[in-house]
């Protein structure tokens, strides 16, 4: 038996032959993400008068096959922010320990002082925003993106509802009513009836906004073959963050199906 | 005669326990002059003596702004301070940029800390000769902190440090529970009669060595808080402020560069 150092906690040469190192190459070139695997698809959101509403439904596609049925694309952070993912579900895995890992260093800065002055002080929605969005961006100038886009919903330091976006290429912005993939064709027309400018948000209600919201999620189930009627809704507002993580979507109606030739699974 | 063994470095402790490096480190900054600071509910001010080398020099400058929200008063080896305030101007610019948001105070006070108990720790490396006062307004408030060159960093209500700075202590001391309530203008004035306690006989403050540095919060028009930027005040700018806490039989004499030579006036 082989005592050398090199070997201890080894497969044995003389019990599993020798290994074969081809199967961990080190050369060759460096291989990054070329496109997604598993992946989720629109998330949504929308502003009303005192805070933000995200949703997104709990599927995780390989492909076509709807492969994960129950995983939840809304992670809160800090108790304050909700950060939605779409796109590729490993890459959402990484942000969202990385995003754990900085809300534990920010409830550590200042060796407790948060105690005395609450949520003050610590990364509001809008901060997180910046942040994510130099990490995207950087991340696409190393030619190594995470194939993600996220929408950020919380609060702004004045306390004004806060909704943004990046996407895998760092590209950000902020609107009152935000959806990523499908949902930018399908959902977004539905929530800009209702909140077109920030001054039409500030007038929605929360049921009025939650109704909006569930009306885009069915549209989308119903359009979007990546989708699922199982699905997240989040509501941000200053008192914190409510997270349904299983909601089914309600009164669905598929009569409009029939009319359409090439939808579903007709034979003629 | 009598040698001692233990101050070559500053990894060894002596017989006593003590880590003469060190020490040594906490004389600089009583060699340099006194600086005071204060904070309030709504603002941290710094003031300082600055002393020229000689007759025919400009005088050193004690204050330094970092970010828009913190500056800081030296006292000990400027050339010391200027690589402290390098690293904190880099860390406030970086915190910003990733962030989008002022900097803690503590989180930077933390890490000028960190970065100075490393040199009391590594042999061939020595203490900064300089302490610190740091002011700063994040978003838990004004704050005050204490810079040694051991590492040691402590949050004041009111501070001095420098040459005579026991006379300034003793006199915030006797003032203390005035402070919290105090405006900008009161605060300052606060700061300049600990000062005074400071100054050598026949000295007394004058524009030519007088530095005021004043950070607070202010309200912006929607009532949301607002920085109001840390900023130095040197020459003229400290004529008001200096005449605030003339005593009354000096009042007028302040209009004349008080114990300066003929030479300084010649340049105005």
């Amino acid at each position: 038996m082989d005592h050398r150092p090199q070997a201890w906690g080894r497969p044995r040469d003389d019990v599993y032959g020798a290994y074969d190192h081809s199967y961990l190459q080190s050369g060759g070139p460096k291989q990054m993400t070329q496109s997604p695997v598993v992946t989720g698809t629109s998330v949504i959101g929308i502003k009303f008068k005192d805070g933000v509403i995200l949703a997104a439904d709990n599927l995780a596609s390989y492909g076509s096959l709807a492969r994960f049925t129950d995983v939840k694309r809304l992670r809160v952070f800090l108790g304050t922010s909700v950060v939605g993912f779409g796109g590729d579900v490993s890459d959402m895995q990484y942000l969202d320990r990385h995003l754990n890992e900085l809300a534990i260093d920010e409830s550590y800065e200042g060796g407790g002082a948060q105690e005395e002055h609450g949520e003050k002080g610590k990364l509001n929605a809008a901060n997180l925003h910046t942040y994510l969005h130099k990490l995207m961006y950087r991340r696409r100038n190393d030619f190594d993106p995470l194939w993600n886009q996220v929408l950020v919903a919380g609060l702004d330091a004045a306390g004004k509802p806060h909704l943004s976006s990046v996407d895998l290429r760092g590209t950000a912005f902020t609107s009152p009513s935000l959806a990523t993939g499908f949902g930018a064709a399908l959902a977004q027309p539905i929530m800009r009836k209702y909140a077109a400018t920030e001054e039409d948000a500030a007038r929605l209600t929360r049921d009025q906004a939650v109704k909006v919201v569930q009306e885009c999620m069915k549209v989308l189930y119903y359009r979007d073959a990546r989708s699922l009627d199982k699905y997240s809704i989040a509501v941000v507002t200053k008192d914190g963050v409510e997270l349904k993580e299983d909601e089914q979507l309600e009164k669905q109606s598929w009569a409009f199906a029939e009319q359409i030739r090439g939808y579903g699974t007709q034979t003629v | 005669m009598f040698r001692n063994n233990y101050d070559n470095d500053s990894v060894t402790f002596s017989p006593q326990g003590r880590i003469f490096q060190v020490e040594y480190a906490a004389e600089a900054v009583k060699q340099g002059s006194v600086v005071v600071g204060i904070a309030s509910k709504t603002h941290a001010v710094l003031v300082a003596i600055k002393r020229n080398a000689e007759e025919l020099s400009s005088y050193q400058k004690k204050l330094f702004p970092i970010d828009e929200n913190v500056g800081i008063a030296i006292a000990g080896l400027t050339s010391d301070a200027r690589v402290l305030s390098n690293f904190m101007k880099q860390q406030c610019l970086g915190h910003r940029l990733t962030y989008g948001r002022n900097m803690p105070v503590r989180s930077l006070v933390d890490m000028i800390g960190s970065k100075a108990q490393v040199n009391t720790q590594h042999y061939g490396k020595r203490p900064y000769g300089v302490g610190l006062l740091v002011a700063g307004v994040d978003d838990q408030g004004p704050h005050l902190f204490e810079f040694q060159p051991s590492g040691m960093t402590e949050e004041m209500v009111a501070f001095a440090i420098g040459a005579r700075s026991q006379m300034a202590r003793t006199y915030l001391e006797k003032n203390l529970d005035a402070f919290a309530s105090c405006g900008r203008d009161e605060l300052v004035q606060h700061g300049l009669k600990a000062l005074k306690e400071s100054l050598v006989q026949d000295r007394e403050l004058t524009v030519e060595n007088t530095s005021v540095g004043i950070v607070g919060v202010g309200k912006a028009a929607d009532g949301s808080t607002k920085v109001e930027p840390f900023k130095v005040y040197d020459g003229q700018e400290v004529n008001a402020f200096i005449e605030s806490v003339a005593d009354d039989k000096e009042a007028e004499a302040e209009a004349a560069p008080a114990g300066g030579s003929g030479m300084e006036v010649d340049d105005e």
